[in-house]
């Protein structure tokens, strides 16, 4: 690792300070993925601040839905009682992310953060433009198979790797920031950026911004939802695909649906088309298959990430059929 | 490349460690990792260091009692924190019941992950994990075993927990 500065920071407010002190500061909590970045050299930050002591780890529930503090671990929410009758669609995700002992260390806030798994942004000795912007990208000719065929452009391919930020955006969730001029809330929707021709930024936040919080709207009653992750090997990987479905029942018909595809966009890819063919109907599985049919709609190949687009098809149609109880 | 850094970049940062029930004040590199500060300065070699990317699960140990990959956390992130592993299982010259059930059913090959599994066991079983094969399966899934003693390994875990009375449903 490159040598920084490491300061424990006691409050939210010196928090937001000392980070607007810091020319190249960046803020740990659980550590585990910018750890691994920085053993990589890939990120390099001159000064640490740690936050992981600093009281944003309460979950509750008012009247517009549930409140998860950022620096609640993943498994903490996971196991938490109103997450789990609220939006069991989290708890869904979260239990297919990363492994039980991670889970123990992993904040909510910065499972957000976490960096794409694309091989040559954490290989420094390559191209990429989201470690060093200009350089060029190594994916787009080279080893893509767990790259975006959605979403992507001719500087970056890099797959969104989040579950949970899958998840969040189909329950309509946002993020509340807190930054030296005040907090704002922002949908998760609106939170990713696409990579474009600045794949290096890839949230809205600020520079000494801070996540505090996670909300969760409450849900209507007919509630239906499912998380889908298909990977590699049965646990402890990153999405190939993955869908979160959740589906809005009024009199055994759809009145509202979010369908959200992660593993194969380069953020989390709300799927509009779908949505709209399955509104309005009955979940069965003529409708899924319909529905499904639709759910790799401009997505583009590099290649060894061809079978990607069937993938989110089916992927999309099974967990469709799963949430309609066909399948 | 990037300015000089700062001085205040190369100080030392003072913390203390419960580990194994005893207290440690120490100095670090804020660079040290949990793993490093437990075999390099307190010579616990008994927590193994694999793949240093959270990947294989062999730096496994408990902090305040659950279980943690070492290797990702910083030791100066750990400041007062109790720590205990594989050496701190079992008073000297005895065995805790998850190590005598990886004994007894021979639940290794080359015993370069067993550590790290033990500890991630010995958590699982706490939990309330180890309801049926295919749980202990997935519970135990940030632990790897290069020999392959999967099929040992849940046999240990399942015995253990049933000698312990531990029953399904747990915390995740």
């Amino acid at each position: 690792m490159t040598p920084f500065a490491y300061a424990p920071v006691r409050d939210v407010n010196a928090a937001l300070a000392q980070a607007g002190q810091a020319a190249n500061g960046a803020f740990i909590a659980g550590g585990t993925d910018l750890i691994q970045l920085m053993q990589e050299r890939v990120a390099e930050p001159d000064t640490l601040l740690f936050i992981g002591n600093l009281p944003l780890r309460r979950i509750a529930a008012d009247h517009e839905g549930l409140h998860i503090g950022a620096l609640a671990r993943l498994a903490d929410v996971a196991d938490d009682a109103l997450v789990r009758e609220e939006a069991p669609l989290v708890v869904q995700a979260l239990l297919e992310t990363a492994s039980p002992q991670v889970r123990r260390m992993a904040t909510i806030g910065g499972n957000l953060l976490q960096r794409t798994r694309c091989l040559y942004f954490r290989d420094a000795t390559t191209p990429c433009n989201k470690r060093q912007p200009g350089s060029g990208c190594a994916a787009l000719g080279g080893q893509n198979r767990l790259n975006a065929v959605l979403g992507g452009s001719d500087h970056c391919i890099a797959a969104h790797p989040s579950d949970l930020a899958t998840a969040l955006t189909a329950l309509d969730a946002s993020v509340v920031l807190e930054g030296a001029g005040g907090d704002r809330s922002v949908p998760i929707a609106d939170f990713y950026r696409l990579p474009g021709d600045r794949p290096d930024r890839e949230t809205v936040l600020k520079p000494g911004e801070l996540i505090t919080e996670v909300k969760i709207p409450t849900a209507p009653a007919g509630r239906r939802s499912c998380f889908l992750k298909v990977r590699d090997r049965a646990s402890f990987e990153w999405a190939l695909a993955s869908c979160a479905v959740a589906l809005d029942l009024e009199d055994g018909v759809v009145a509202g649906a979010r369908v959200v595809a992660g593993g194969v966009a380069t953020v989390p890819w709300r799927l509009e088309q779908v949505e709209r063919v399955i509104v309005g109907r009955a979940p069965d599985r003529a409708a899924a298959e319909a529905a499904g049919a639709l759910a790799a709609e401009g997505a583009v190949g590099h290649g060894h990430d061809d079978f990607k687009i069937p993938l989110i098809r089916n992927t999309v149609t099974r967990a469709l059929l799963q949430v309609g109880g066909v399948a | 490349m990037p300015e000089p850094r700062a001085a205040a970049i190369r100080e030392a940062i003072d913390v203390t460690l419960m580990v194994n029930g005893a207290e440690h004040a120490l100095s670090f590199d804020p660079r040290t990792t949990l793993l490093d500060a437990l075999r390099d300065r307190l010579h616990l070699t008994g927590t193994k260091k694999g793949c240093s990317l959270g990947q294989c699960g062999a730096c496994t140990v408990l902090v305040d009692g659950e279980r943690i990959v070492s290797c990702l956390t910083l030791a100066v992130m750990q400041d007062g924190r109790e720590i205990t592993t594989i050496e701190g299982l079992a008073p000297e010259g005895e065995l805790h019941p998850v190590q005598e059930a990886f004994v007894a059913h021979d639940g290794f090959q080359c015993g370069y992950c067993t550590p790290g599994q033990i500890m991630s066991a010995v958590a699982l079983i706490e939990e309330g994990h180890a309801g049926s094969d295919a749980e202990i399966r997935e519970w135990m899934s940030g632990n790897l075993c290069r020999c392959g003693a999967y099929t040992n390994i849940v046999d240990a875990v399942r015995a253990a927990a049933a000698k312990s009375g531990a029953a399904a449903g747990g915390r995740s």
